[in-house]
């Protein structure tokens, strides 16, 4: 029953499925040009176009139908004379017209945009191929001065002139094709006996091998759907296979090659003039057979559409498709066959008819341990079929085989039945798109639910994402931002569609609300674009279109909400860019984050900017902090002057200690200049304390007399101060007479502490001038710890024996200890 | 090679080998052989995700800083900029990239921005005229960088300075990105906590960005229970003070950069008979401080008065192992000892790296400058003589100390008193600008804005109260085995650990008036998560953020509470930097100095 539309053709099945009865109402394929895309895509027709047709008044008329052939769209052709229409990868349609102008329409019929083949195809395009390759659709051009130019992607536009083919002038053309195989284009061409191969920038002549020597010229040639094999149909009727490097024969490869990967179509028209029938008809290969197909009855005209794994014949009534019959059908449904899928399905019938035979078939597969095979034939078959009759009777049998198995994934048999659901619905005659398991794999889901949503199926591809789980924002999210899109095209108050969308999306995931107000501001609604941003969670979203609609101020708030400062810096170089400097001040003041940024900014970019900036706040205490920085970059007398800006804007910050510390420091830069010049030695930059000590170094002592008391350096310090500069200067004279002058106001330990860094270090020394000072307690206590007899006798000498009694005592005692060591 | 990521509660390789990966990923990008010019502040960090070998698996033949003029010559396809996202470094590379293609050189240039993009300087890089020579702009999230099992650091030294100073968020944001991405790995953290204004800011970024992720649900189960925001100027005291957990003596002294210390060549040179004293290395030695190494594991976070009786138990451990060797008769006995040597040596390398180590620190701890230092911070922590111009104060500023010192103790004065009398506040402004120049008024000015100088205003001194009611002085400290978080300042308890402390008990409802004080609103916010994965309630673990900064001393804290059997949870630390007292402070200065001891 199921074998009836096979034929049998010396070594393998193809069959021919019945796809639909045409929906159309068209009187012929015959003087119209065609072009359907593959995977079961739409059909393109445009009536009355060329030739024949140029004389008349009425105009061409474009048609786009479903592959069922429900009408999609159809428009009378305005523009220039189309040599030649063809489908991209993305289902638009490519119109090329003699002039060289490309225009793009998609699915529904609306234009979409145009590009030129280069000034040189200017009106004279006699030939256009449209090609793909991976995610990629090229077109190739031949003018009438027999030049090629290609564009191998029509979404870059970069235009490649093909060289010369020498001869091509007077020995013609006869018949060309264009092979895409990773990321190279190139051209095989046919002129007389000889073939070309033509790429960016050579032309190689090209001996075919193994080819009958009687051969002067090609009639045809084709390459296989992945462009990986070539076929030359010659003037002595045969036809040559091969690689499509024209290398290697295909007759040597047969074993190599799987089927899918070698469908060639032969469209041999009445132009090729075969020899002995006028009757044109249509030549079908694979890899080791040639098929003629139908022996077309009815004087029709039938296209060809090849596919990955067969052909589909479209002719004014019906659409069908041939293929071969895939192994594991075969292996099935053959009569008598005894492979584990077709004793299964045998089981399964009779179980159903409640037959003891049931047992005996599975038995049969269970001793040879086959049933997980017989499962996984059954439910692969079930793919190739196209029949939800077969499909499932095929799944029931592999739904039975599995129930005897215990640790069988159901992984396989799920996926395979939620799929051919969805392959199902898409082949349903009103949606159109007779897709094979086979070429929907090698398709993906998410190109399926692309097809759909450019012919606005959105429930349906809705409906395909949920029951096939896809993750929500390739699926669902995806397909709803394309309705949200197509939706702001609408009529409709700006409300009402915001209000719809928003209903519709809410808070789904991956849904880009900023695409969707970026297309309503492209078909100009500014008003409905921003409602729809402020559905946008994502503020490095908005932003960006926020600028480019000119809503500087709304992007400065959506940018500082976002917390992103690389956004709020990108808005406020904006405004400063737009705005006038009052408004752009002005407007920074309303958003400290802005403005605290904007003053980063400057400070690290635009120095002056950033004083305006201050003035214009009345930040006094930051501009006077300003200017103390900027003194430091000038020259001594500058910093003066600025470091009088500095107090002056200290004083009006009501910061009472800066400026008078700023004051301090202006006059000690005096100071020190004024010393710089006299002594001609290094004190500008020095702090105060420095200066004094250098100033002591020198001996200077009128000068660091008159720092102390202008600066009022509190004694302590200046005690310090003096102490360590006359210690490092080794000037114990002054040193003593300093330490003699008035009391100490650090004690007199500091002084060991400055003696025992300095480089003079002798507790001789320290002893004896603490002794002149009368701090015998001191000496004592450092003799003690040191316990050298030396400097204990040097103490003892000094003291009363009578006042300090305990003292002697002590240092008698630490004398005696030392001396036993 | 970074083993001891994983082995804390919560597994950081994770979040390396996201970074790693997603490293590899770019390099492979740019096809061929390639050289890095690097932004060199980038290489500390970055050295903490991958070597060099990663690196030249992917083809990297050369590495340069980034410089102004012209590239060095290089037989490279590819030059990588890895730059962080700066105008002043688009226009370095603008002049880079101009100069090479003056020399009609045929190089392709990339750059990777870290840790983000920015459309700021690639408009720059337009201005320039130069971003179409570009093939790759790219961006390389590196935020939160594991630091070691238990931490994690953005590496951002400007960070409290930006947000405390310059009203510049940009870290903050970056730490928000950073907590998505370790919620995206480790789950959604359902409870949120936190204190202070920044902290909020982080807070209510998250819970934004969360909703542009709406939908892309988390399925994976919380590894942290909480989140715990801090703000670092809630706690301004504690890294003013001087750490004296071990760790944390090693950061004061000598710095602890990207993991590494640089130390003294001097008591690392292995004596070997028969060389005498050659010339002695004069290059720092540079040795590498994480929990990989078990003894510094064991020691780093335990006051340095402990170390020492560890240090030496370990040493006898370690010789009486080797003297097993005698006891091995069989052969099989031999065999066993042999197979433990390699361990048994590392074990005693690191254990001489680490006497030395000791011996270093222990001359300056032991100096009479340190006590003293130590003593005045301890007065001021107890609230003593904390009004009054202090004569240690004084002094150290006659004898012309290190300013940071100076600055790190008036700051604590003032700190501990809520700002200071006009009077002692003018005095020691004062006497700093005519000791060490006048200069140092915008870093002063710095200070007050940061709050670290204040003047006391007419409201009561509350560190008191603070104090009292977070017990933040401890006077029966045990070094050695504690009892408590206070051990790491030997009395002081910091602060912020504290407020985590009692966030898991008794909660903070208990402390409302404390931190009510303290500045910036504390908040508490729930994540929803998915049904089903709600955990149990034991094995808490807590994820502290330090907006602005942590210490060693407060990591040793947190620690020492994740393993206190009461304690009832664990955590893992986050920071936008690991700071000490002088590496902050100067992070405020306007003019650089040489730091104290």
């Amino acid at each position: 029953l199921l074998q009836q539309n096979w034929n049998w053709n010396s070594l393998l099945f193809s069959r021919k499925t019945d796809l639909y009865e045409m929906g159309w109402n068209i009187g012929g394929l015959r003087d119209c040009l065609i072009a359907a895309a593959p995977y079961g895509g739409p059909i393109a027709l445009l009536k009355g176009s060329q030739r024949s047709e140029r004389s008349h008044s009425a105009r061409p008329v474009l048609e786009m139908y479903t592959s069922s052939g429900v009408p999609l769209a159809n428009f009378p052709w305005k523009s220039g004379i189309v040599v030649d229409i063809g489908w991209t990868v993305s289902d638009y349609l490519l119109c090329i017209q003699e002039n060289g102008t490309v225009l793009i329409y998609d699915i529904l019929g609306n234009y979409c945009r145009h590009f030129n083949m280069g000034s040189e195809s200017q009106n004279s395009v006699t030939e256009a191929k449209v090609f793909h390759s991976a995610y990629r659709t090229g077109v190739a051009i031949l003018t009438k001065a027999y030049r090629f130019s290609v564009v191998t992607n029509i979404d870059d536009q970069k235009i490649w002139r093909l060289p010369d083919v020498p001869g091509l002038q007077t020995s013609g053309l006869s018949c060309w094709t264009v092979i895409s195989q990773d990321r190279q284009t190139k051209l095989v061409l046919a002129s007389g006996r000889n073939i070309y191969v033509l790429d960016n920038d050579s032309c190689t002549s090209v001996t075919v091998p193994g080819l009958d020597p009687d051969v002067s010229s090609y009639f045809h040639m084709s390459a296989s759907f992945n462009y990986k094999y070539l076929a030359l149909y010659t003037n002595t009727g045969c036809i040559w296979m091969g690689t499509s490097n024209l290398k290697v024969p295909l007759k040597y490869m047969i074993l190599k090659c799987s089927y899918y990967s070698c469908i060639m179509v032969f469209k041999i028209s009445s132009r090729c003039r075969r020899p002995r029938s006028q009757q044109p008809s249509v030549v079908l290969m694979w890899d080791r057979l040639l098929l003629v197909a139908g022996k077309n009855n009815e004087n029709d005209e039938l296209y060809l559409v090849p596919e990955l794994d067969g052909v589909r014949i479209i002719g004014s009534k019906s659409h069908e498709f041939l293929h071969e019959v895939p192994a594991t059908c075969e292996e099935i449904f053959k009569i008598a066959s005894m492979a584990p899928g077709a004793l299964l399905l045998e089981a399964h019938k009779e179980y159903k008819k409640e037959s003891q035979k049931a047992d005996e078939y599975l038995r049969e597969i269970k001793d040879q341990n086959l049933l997980p095979t017989a499962v996984e034939q059954c439910i692969e078959a079930a793919g190739f079929e196209c029949e939800p009759e077969t499909q499932k009777m095929l799944l029931r049998a592999a739904s039975f085989g599995k129930s005897f198995l215990s640790n069988f994934s159901p992984e396989k048999f799920v996926t395979m039945c939620r799929e051919l659901r969805v392959l199902n619905a898409v082949r349903d005659y009103t949606v159109g798109m007779p897709l094979t398991y086979v070429q929907f794999s090698q398709l993906t889901v998410q190109v399926l639910i692309d097809r759909l949503v450019f012919r606005r199926l959105y429930p349906l591809a809705i409906e395909i994402c949920k029951h096939l789980k896809i993750r929500e924002f390739q699926g669902v999210s995806h397909v709803l931002k394309h309705w949200a899109c197509f939706k702001v095209q609408q009529k409709d108050p700006d409300e009402d569609i915001a209000h719809a969308i928003n209903q519709k999306l809410g808070d789904t995931a991956g849904i880009s609300y900023s695409e969707i107000a970026a297309k309503a501001y492209e078909c100009g609604r500014p008003e409905l674009a921003i409602m729809l941003l402020d559905f946008e969670p994502q503020s490095g979203e908005q932003v960006p279109l926020l600028l480019k609609m000119k809503r500087g101020q709304l992007a400065l708030n959506k940018a500082i909400e976002s917390g992103d400062t690389d956004l709020v810096y990108t808005v406020v170089m904006y405004l400063k860019n737009e705005m006038n400097r009052r408004d752009f001040f002005l407007t920074l003041r309303k958003h400290p984050v802005a403005l605290s940024l904007y003053r980063q900014f400057c400070k690290h970019q635009e120095q002056d900017t950033l004083k305006d900036l201050y003035n214009q706040e009345d930040d006094h205490q930051e501009l006077a902090n300003f200017y103390v920085q900027e003194s430091y970059q000038e020259k001594v007398e500058v910093r003066v002057a600025e470091l009088q800006k500095a107090v002056d804007e200290y004083s009006k910050a009501r910061n009472e200690f800066a400026a008078k510390a700023t004051e301090e420091q202006i006059k000690l830069l005096k100071f020190q200049r004024k010393l710089q010049d006299e002594t001609d030695k290094p004190y500008v930059d020095h702090s105060l304390h420095d200066t004094v000590y250098n100033l002591l170094l020198e001996g200077s002592h009128r000068h660091a007399e008159q720092l102390y008391k202008d600066f009022k350096i509190p004694d302590k310090r200046y005690w310090w101060l003096k102490i360590s500069a006359l210690a490092e200067k080794n000037d114990w004279e002054e040193l003593e007479k300093f330490s003699k002058s008035k009391k100490s106001p650090i004690g007199y330990l500091a002084f060991v502490e400055v003696f025992s860094i300095s480089e003079q270090f002798n507790y001789l020394i320290i002893l004896s001038f603490l002794m002149s000072l009368r701090e015998v307690e001191q000496a004592a206590d450092i003799a003690i710890e040191r316990k050298n007899e030396n400097d204990l006798n040097l103490v003892l000498s000094r003291c009363n024996q009578s006042t300090d009694r305990s003292l002697v005592e002590r240092l008698n005692k630490a004398r005696s200890g030392a001396n036993k060591k | 090679m970074a083993a001891h990521l994983s082995y804390g509660r919560v597994n950081l390789n994770v979040l390396r080998e996201a970074a790693r990966k997603e490293l590899r990923e770019f390099l492979d990008r740019c096809a061929g052989s390639k050289a890095i010019v690097w932004d060199e502040y980038l290489t500390g960090p970055f050295g903490l995700i991958a070597q060099y070998s990663l690196l030249k698996e992917h083809e990297v033949e050369k590495m340069f800083t980034l410089k102004p003029g012209s590239l060095p010559p290089a037989d490279v396809k590819n030059i990588i900029f890895f730059v962080r996202p700066k105008l002043e470094i688009m226009d370095i590379i603008a002049g880079n990239v101009k100069s090479e293609v003056k020399q009609r050189s045929h190089r392709d240039f990339h750059i990777l921005f870290v840790p983000r993009r920015s459309l700021l300087c690639e408009q720059r890089l337009e201005e320039q005229g130069v971003l179409g020579s570009f093939i790759n702009i790219d961006q390389y999230i590196l935020d939160l960088i594991p630091y070691d099992g238990d931490l994690l650091s953005m590496e951002s030294e400007s960070a409290f300075r930006e947000c405390y100073l310059e009203n510049d968020q940009t870290s903050l944001y970056h730490a928000a990105k950073g907590l998505m991405t370790l919620q995206a790995l480790y789950g959604t953290i359902p409870q949120i906590y936190g204190k202070g204004e920044c902290a909020r800011h982080v807070a209510n970024m998250m819970l934004r960005m969360k909703r542009e992720f709406a939908g892309s649900q988390n399925q994976i189960l919380p590894v942290f229970d909480t989140l715990l925001l801090l703000d670092r100027n809630v706690d301004l005291l504690t890294p003013l003070a001087t750490q004296l957990t071990y760790e944390g003596l090693i950061d004061e002294i000598y710095g602890i950069t990207n993991g590494y210390a640089k130390l003294p060549p001097e008591k690392f040179i292995q004596k070997k008979q028969g060389e005498g004293g050659k010339d002695l290395p004069t290059e720092p030695k540079k040795l590498q401080l994480n929990s990989a190494e078990e003894l510094y594991a064991e020691i780093r976070d335990k006051n340095f008065n402990a170390v020492g009786a560890v240090l030496s138990k370990k040493a006898k451990i370690i010789s009486a192992a080797f003297e097993e060797r005698h006891n091995a008769k069989t052969v099989g006995e031999i065999k066993q000892f042999v197979s433990q040597l390699p361990h048994m040596q590392a074990a005693r390398s690191s254990l001489a790296n680490h006497t030395s180590i000791a011996e270093l620190i222990k001359d300056i701890t032991t100096s009479e400058a340190f006590f003293d230092n130590l003593t005045v911070e301890q007065e001021f922590m107890t609230g003593v003589d904390t009004d009054k111009v202090n004569t240690y104060i004084e002094d150290c500023i006659a004898q012309k100390d290190p300013l940071i010192k100076i600055l790190r103790l008036v700051c604590m004065q003032s700190v501990c008193n809520n700002g200071l009398k006009q009077k002692v506040l003018d005095y020691y402004k004062r006497e700093i600008l005519q000791t060490y120049g006048y200069e140092h008024i915008l870093t002063l000015n710095n200070l007050e804005k940061a709050g670290l100088l204040k003047l006391q205003t007419n409201a009561r001194n509350n560190y008191p109260t603070i104090r009292k009611t977070l017990k933040l002085w401890m006077d029966d400290v045990n070094e050695q085995n504690p009892n408590d978080i206070s051990y790491v300042y030997s009395g002081y308890a910091p602060l912020s650990v504290r407020l985590a402390q009692i966030l898991v008990r008794p909660g903070w409802r208990s402390i409302e008036e404390v931190l009510k004080m303290l500045p910036g609103p504390h908040f508490e916010e729930r994540q929803q998560l998915p049904s089903g994965l709600h955990k149990k309630r034991e094995n808490r673990t807590t994820l502290i953020f330090f907006l602005g900064g942590v210490t060693y001393a407060e990591i040793a804290a947190l620690r020492f509470l994740s393993q206190m059997e009461e304690g009832g949870t664990e955590y893992i630390i986050a920071s936008t930097k690991l700071i000490n007292g002088t590496s902050w402070i100067k992070s405020l200065m306007d003019k650089l100095e040489a730091p104290p001891f």
